[in-house]
């Protein structure tokens, strides 16, 4: 596959947690939930900026023909 | 041996414009469709001639109207793009067919090219409307109010399989493959049991297993036969079950896998009988449910979760591929479509960063934890519409792709590049660049034919019966050689 594939994040959810870990294992994966966390947040401030403001009136009238 | 599978997709875009009273879609896709700058584009006609949708591959022809709109309208609803596309006013949506390609990767980004052109439109089209309007396009496939317009892909099929074995191996295909394909979807329309979220955003409008039909009565195999090429070796599969997808992942997954199990139809290599005993209600039941642990019943009594019927469909193509030589890119399906169905087994959450129904999915729950909000909210419903608009500062799944949230399959570079250059390996480039070097003269274009006006002389129609020739290597010395369109017709003579 491509190499515009390199640089993506390792997957929106992948929470099978790896095991065994204690003492600084934990800890690092305390601090890369903690960071994955922020990252979510930003995220969700972001989505919250764009979203359109008068979502329910928007929606209302968000009316389509039939097509094909 | 199954003949290589040429595909291309029509997407139908969803069109409103704001603040707009008197909003009529269809003249708001023609303002849309000729804000699309590409200056030969502008007097070129569409070969209606060469068009047949009313002819069923079961064999018979339907009765009906033909349309055939005159000059003058056929200018202002059809424009073909030098990059082989057609980009179009279709009933009350624009729509965008796009070049024909040989491999899912090239599809992607002829698709996605495609999704850029709408959008250098939609904003040209937006300086023309009144102020406090603006137009806005939706690569979706509803409204939610029970109206639905499509996604089609269409491949490239050897004549002499029957129609009969195509529809009984592809039924249990269509119906399952939605579990990586859907798009998502806030709720249910038209008459189907309610739902919180669905996977996919047209499973709701399909009535029946098999017909001609499009618009009405909705069928899961579409029997429209149009080749588009030489009709005695060639059918063209029109694939109407799809959902319009954002991901690149996903169209890529979606059109590879789609195109190996056609390959294996017609090598005969569907060995096992997988016959559903009802597919339109089993279609509705794998859609809406979203812990993929709905099973469906076979014909003979057996019950499968729609994963385990693609596994099925897996094993068969792992044997078939191993068997014999097939192009590099079967193995990479091969490869993803196996991951694929092992995590949807294990745990869907894993694919958030590629399958579209479950990016929309996580996206939409974890905005609605942070505001307690429900299924029913109207902030939720435009989570869901706005994840397909098109606008790169206020589309979702946009704003996703800048985080870094989804995996990309093809290059920016490469999509730009597609807006105006056409695919190298098949009769687009031809097409594409008949545009580029004698649009002056091009009369009327078709998928399979080009016709010139040189002077006074008769239309002289070039007919292109064979998808995969008027490739660049066929045809780049021709070209090279023909200062003019006569000169092209003089030598195409010799």
């Amino acid at each position: 596959m491509s190499e515009s594939q390199q640089k993506q994040k390792s997957g929106g959810g992948g929470e099978g947690g790896e095991s065994g870990a204690s003492g600084d294992g934990a800890k690092k994966l305390a601090k890369k939930g903690e960071a994955l966390k922020e990252e979510m947040d930003s995220l969700m401030d972001e989505i919250d900026e764009v979203l359109e403001e008068n979502a329910e009136e928007f929606v209302k009238n968000y009316v389509q023909r039939g097509g094909e | 041996m199954a003949i290589p599978k040429v595909m291309g997709t029509e997407i139908e875009y969803g069109i409103t414009v704001t603040n707009d009273r008197d909003f009529d879609p269809i003249s708001s896709c023609v303002l849309l469709v000729n804000a699309y700058r590409e200056e030969r584009a502008a007097r070129i006609l569409w070969d209606y001639d060469q068009e047949n949708p009313l002819a069923d591959a079961r064999g018979f022809q339907v009765d009906g109207e033909k349309y055939t709109p005159n000059q003058q309208e056929n200018i202002a609803r059809n424009k073909t793009l030098e990059n082989g596309a057609r980009y179009y006013v279709d009933h009350a949506h624009p729509e965008y067919s796009c070049p024909e390609v040989t491999n899912p990767r090239d599809l992607v980004i002829h698709e996605r090219a495609g999704e850029r052109i709408v959008e250098i439109s939609r904003r040209e089209a937006c300086a023309l409307l009144p102020e406090g309007m603006q137009m806005l396009i939706h690569k979706n496939n509803s409204d939610h109010k029970g109206n639905s317009y499509g996604s089609h892909e269409n491949y490239l099929m050897d004549r002499r399989t029957s129609f009969k074995q195509i529809v009984e191996h592809l039924m249990p295909f269509f119906v399952t493959r939605q579990v990586y394909s859907g798009a998502g979807k806030v709720g249910s329309e038209n008459r189907a049991h309610r739902c919180a979220y669905q996977l996919s955003q047209r499973a709701d409008f399909f009535e029946t297993e098999v017909a001609l039909d499009t618009m009405v009565k909705r069928p899961i195999v579409n029997t429209r036969d149009e080749p588009h090429a030489d009709r005695e070796k060639y059918r063209r599969l029109h694939v109407i079950v799809g959902d319009s997808n954002m991901s690149e992942y996903t169209i890529w997954l979606r059109q590879g896998v789609t195109a190996l199990v056609l390959a294996m139809i017609e090598d005969g290599a569907v060995s096992r009988d997988l016959s559903l005993r009802d597919p339109v209600r089993a279609i509705k039941d794998v859609s809406h449910d979203p812990s993929l642990k709905q099973t469906v019943e076979l014909q003979n009594g057996r019950r499968l979760t729609a994963v385990q019927l693609q596994a099925e469909y897996l094993e068969l193509a792992q044997r078939y591929a191993a068997s014999r030589q097939l192009e590099p890119w079967y193995a990479e399906v091969l490869k993803e479509w196996e991951t694929t169905l092992a995590a949807l087994a294990r745990n869907p959450l894993e694919l958030a960063d590629r399958i579209d129904w479950i990016i929309k999915k996580v996206m939409i729950e974890r905005f609605m934890d942070r505001k307690g909000l429900d299924w029913e909210a109207a902030q939720v419903q435009m989570m869901d519409l706005q994840y397909h608009d098109l606008r790169p500062e206020k589309g979702l799944y946009h704003l996703l792709e800048r985080q870094g949230q989804v995996r990309r399959m093809v290059t920016d570079a490469e999509i730009m590049r597609a807006i105006t250059e056409p695919p190298e390996d098949t009769r687009a480039y031809f097409r594409g660049h008949c545009l580029k070097r004698y649009g002056d003269q091009v009369f009327g274009v078709n998928w399979d034919s080009i016709s010139f006006g040189i002077g006074d002389e008769p239309i002289k129609r070039v007919l292109m019966a064979e998808p995969l020739k008027g490739s660049k290597a066929h045809v780049a010395d021709l070209l090279h050689r023909s200062k003019d369109a006569a000169e092209l017709v003089r030598n195409l003579r010799a």
